[in-house]
C-alpha cells in the first residue's frame, strides 16, 4: 500500500482496522522527504523526533482502545511563520534564524490535540513577502510538478510538500493570496478562511488586517477537515470569533457562480483564462448557473493591497531590533546596533516594503496614502456585498499567469506583485476564498479561485468537491 | 521621482543601514510603486468612511486579572535575547560621550 497517497479518512480507516501504525505513516513521509527535498526544498526543518513521539502516542491509543483524533496519524507539515514549541522558527529570515519557539501557536494546540504528526517546517518568502518563495533567505523551493519552476509563495513549501507527498496535508498563512497562489501553481487545494475564523496566536505577523492561517491538501474534503480541526475563537486572539457554521447545504444544481468581468479582462494568460472557462462550463453543465458580475473597484484592489501591506508590515516589523530576540549586528550605540541589525539582516524585499510603509505612513502622506486606501477598502467591500445579493460564490482565476520560472521576476518587484493581482480583494474585504485545481495548461497546473461571503467556506468546500468530481 | 534624500531620511526612520547601491536601487524601486499607487488618484472618495475592520467586531475585553507567570517560560524568552544581565534585556548606550 502507497501509505503517502491516502487521505485523511483513509488514515484514520487504516489505523482503526491496523492495516498500518502511525510509526509506518510516519516512516513513509520521512523516506519521501529524504528522496525528494534535496531537490524541491518545501522544508527548512524536519521535526523526526517530534513526529517519531507523536505517532507512538497514536499507536498506543490504538492498541488500549482508545478514541483518536481526527488527525491521527496524518503528516502535516507547517509554514515556518507558525510557532511550534522548542523548534527553531525563522520566517525564513537571517534575523529569527536562530530563534526557537518558546510555545506553541494555538492552531498547533489544535493540531497536536488532534494526534497529528508535525514533520517540519516548510520554507517561504522572507517574512511571507512574495509570490514565488524566492525571497526566502534560506534558497527557492522548486514546484513539483516542473522543478525548474517556482512553487509560488509564500507559502511554496507548505504547498510543494503536500504536492509531492512529502506531507498529506500542511498549514499555510495568506495575506494577499499566500496560500491560494502556491496550491494553485502545485496542484493542490489551499484555503484562506473568513478573517477571525482561525486564531493567529503564536504568528509571526506580516500584515495584521490581512493575515490569516489556513489549510493546504491534495482533496477539498481534507482542507476541510484540517479546517474545522484549526478554527474557532481563541482568548489568545481579541480578533479572532466564534465560528458560525452554516446549516445551508449547497447542490451544484441552481448554484449561482457570479464570474466578474475584472477576473477575465488584460492581463490574464489566455491559457489561464481558457482552464477556468471550461470549468466553469463543466459546473454549468452540471446544473449551476452561471452569472455575468462586475466587481468595479478590483482594478484598484492591488495598490490598495500594498499601501495598507507595506504599512502595516514597517510597523510589524519595528519589533525586531536586535535586542528581544533573533540574530544582532552589534554596533557602538543603541542607535547603531537597530541601523547595522536591520540593514545586514533583513533581504532586500523586506527592507523595500518597510521603506515604502514607512514613507506612507509619514508625516504629510498618511492621508494621501493609507487613509485612501483604507477608503477603497470601503468601496471593494460593497462590490461583494452588492454581488452576493445575486450570487452564492464568486468564480475566477488564482493566478494571471502559470507558474513561471526561477528568477523570472524577481528583478522586477512590480512584476511579482501583479501574482497577487486576483488574490488580494480577498485578504482587503476578510472574506474566505479556495484555490481549487481546475485542469491543466502546458502541463503546469491552474487553480480556480472561489469566494463566498463571510463564514461561507461551507459553499466554497461544496462548489470545490464537485468540481473536484466532474474533473475525475 | 523621490530624492536621494528623501530615501535617506525614511532609511533613517525606518531604522535601515542602507549601502549606496541600495539607496540608488530603492530611489528607483520606489519611484515607481509610487507612481503605480497614483491609480488611486481617480477615485472619487470624499464621502467614503474608512474600513478599519473587516467585521464588525466591539472592542473586546478580558477580566483584569494577573496570570501567574510560568517561570520555565520567562527563562525561555529571556534566553532568546542576544544579550541579557539578571534578568534585564542588556542594550547598547543609548547616549555616546563623544556627542
Amino acid at each position: 500500500m502507497e501509505l503517502e497517497t491516502l487521505t485523511i479518512e483513509q488514515i484514520q480507516k487504516g489505523l482503526l482496522k491496523k492495516e498500518f501504525s502511525a510509526q509506518d505513516l510516519a516512516q513513509s513521509a520521512f523516506e519521501n522527504i529524504r528522496n525528494k527535498d534535496g531537490n524541491l526544498h518545501a522544508f527548512l526543518e524536519v521535526t523526526e523526533d517530534l513526529a517519531r513521539e507523536q505517532a507512538r502516542v497514536v499507536d498506543k491509543k490504538i492498541a488500549e482502545k482508545e478514541n483518536i483524533g481526527a488527525l491521527a496519524g496524518v503528516p502535516c507539515a507547517i509554514k515556518d511563520t507558525i510557532l511550534v514549541k522548542g523548534v527553531r522558527c525563522t520566517a525564513a529570515s537571517k534575523i529569527l534564524e536562530n530563534y526557537v519557539a518558546p510555545y506553541d501557536a494555538t492552531v498547533v494546540e489544535n493540531i497536536k490535540a488532534a494526534d497529528a504528526l508535525i514533520v517540519g517546517k516548510t520554507n517561504m518568502d522572507e517574512f511571507g513577502m512574495g509570490g514565488s518563495t524566492e525571497n526566502s533567505a534560506f534558497g527557492v523551493t522548486r514546484n513539483p510538478v516542473d522543478q525548474e519552476r517556482v512553487a509560488g509563495g509564500s507559502s511554496g513549501g507548505s504547498a510543494a510538500s503536500v504536492a509531492a507527498k512529502e506531507s498529506v496535508v500542511a498549514l499555510g498563512e495568506d495575506t494577499g493570496g499566500s496560500i491560494r497562489l502556491p496550491a494553485s501553481f502545485c496542484g493542490v487545494v489551499g484555503l484562506k478562511p473568513t478573517y477571525g475564523a482561525v486564531s493567529r496566536h503564536g504568528i509571526i505577523a506580516l500584515a495584521s488586517s490581512f493575515d490569516q492561517v489556513g489549510p493546504f491538501a491534495r482533496t477539498v474534503e481534507d482542507c476541510e477537515t484540517l479546517f474545522n480541526v484549526i478554527r474557532g475563537k481563541d482568548p489568545m486572539d481579541a480578533t479572532s470569533v466564534e465560528y458560525k457554521i452554516q446549516d445551508t447545504r449547497y447542490k451544484v444544481q441552481g448554484l449561482r457562480i457570479g464570474v466578474p468581468k475584472e477576473y477575465f479582462g488584460e492581463g490574464l494568460d489566455p491559457m489561464v483564462g481558457d482552464v477556468i472557462k471550461n470549468a466553469l462550463k463543466l459546473l454549468e453543465e452540471a446544473g449551476a448557473k452561471i452569472v455575468d458580475i462586475t466587481l468595479p473597484h478590483v482594478p484598484y484592489a492591488l495598490a490598495t493591497y500594498y499601501i495598507i501591506n507595506t504599512s502595516e508590515a514597517s510597523s510589524n516589523l519595528a519589533r525586531y531590533d536586535g535586542i528581544r530576540y533573533g540574530t544582532v549586528s552589534t554596533g557602538k550605540t543603541l542607535l547603531e546596533t537597530y541601523l547595522n541589525t536591520r540593514g545586514e539582516r533583513f533581504g532586500v524585499e523586506v527592507k523595500r516594503r518597510i521603506m515604502l510603509g514607512t514613507y506612507a505612513l509619514s508625516a504629510g502622506y498618511y492621508e494621501a496614502y493609507y487613509i485612501k486606501a483604507q477608503k477603497v477598502r470601503t468601496l471593494l467591500k460593497q462590490d461583494f456585498e452588492k454581488a452576493f445579493e445575486k450570487v452564492d460564490v464568486v468564480a475566477g482565476p488564482v493566478s494571471p499567469f502559470l507558474p513561471f520560472k526561477v528568477g523570472e521576476r524577481s528583478q522586477d518587484p512590480l512584476a511579482m506583485y501583479l501574482v497577487d493581482i486576483y488574490t488580494v480583494p480577498a485578504n482587503l474585504t476578510g472574506l474566505p476564498a479556495l484555490s481549487v485545481p481546475s485542469g491543466h495548461a502546458s502541463s503546469l497546473p491552474v487553480g480556480m479561485q472561489l469566494l463566498a461571503p463571510a463564514f461561507g467556506e461551507q459553499v466554497l468546500f461544496e462548489t470545490g468537491k464537485a468540481l473536484e468530481k466532474l474533473l475525475q | 521621482m523621490i530624492t536621494k534624500e528623501q530615501v535617506q531620511h525614511i532609511a533613517s526612520l525606518a531604522r535601515l543601514k542602507l549601502t549606496e547601491q541600495e539607496i540608488e536601487k530603492f530611489q528607483k524601486d520606489l519611484s515607481s510603486i509610487l507612481e503605480y499607487f497614483e491609480v488611486l488618484n481617480s477615485l472619487d472618495i470624499k464621502d467614503v468612511q474608512p474600513l478599519v475592520h473587516v467585521l464588525p467586531l466591539e472592542n473586546v475585553t478580558r477580566e483584569d486579572t494577573a496570570a501567574k507567570a510560568n517561570s520555565e517560560l520567562v527563562q525561555e524568552l529571556l534566553d532568546a535575547a542576544p544579550s541579557q544581565d539578571q534578568g534585564f534585556l542588556q542594550v547598547k548606550e543609548v547616549f555616546s560621550d563623544e556627542e
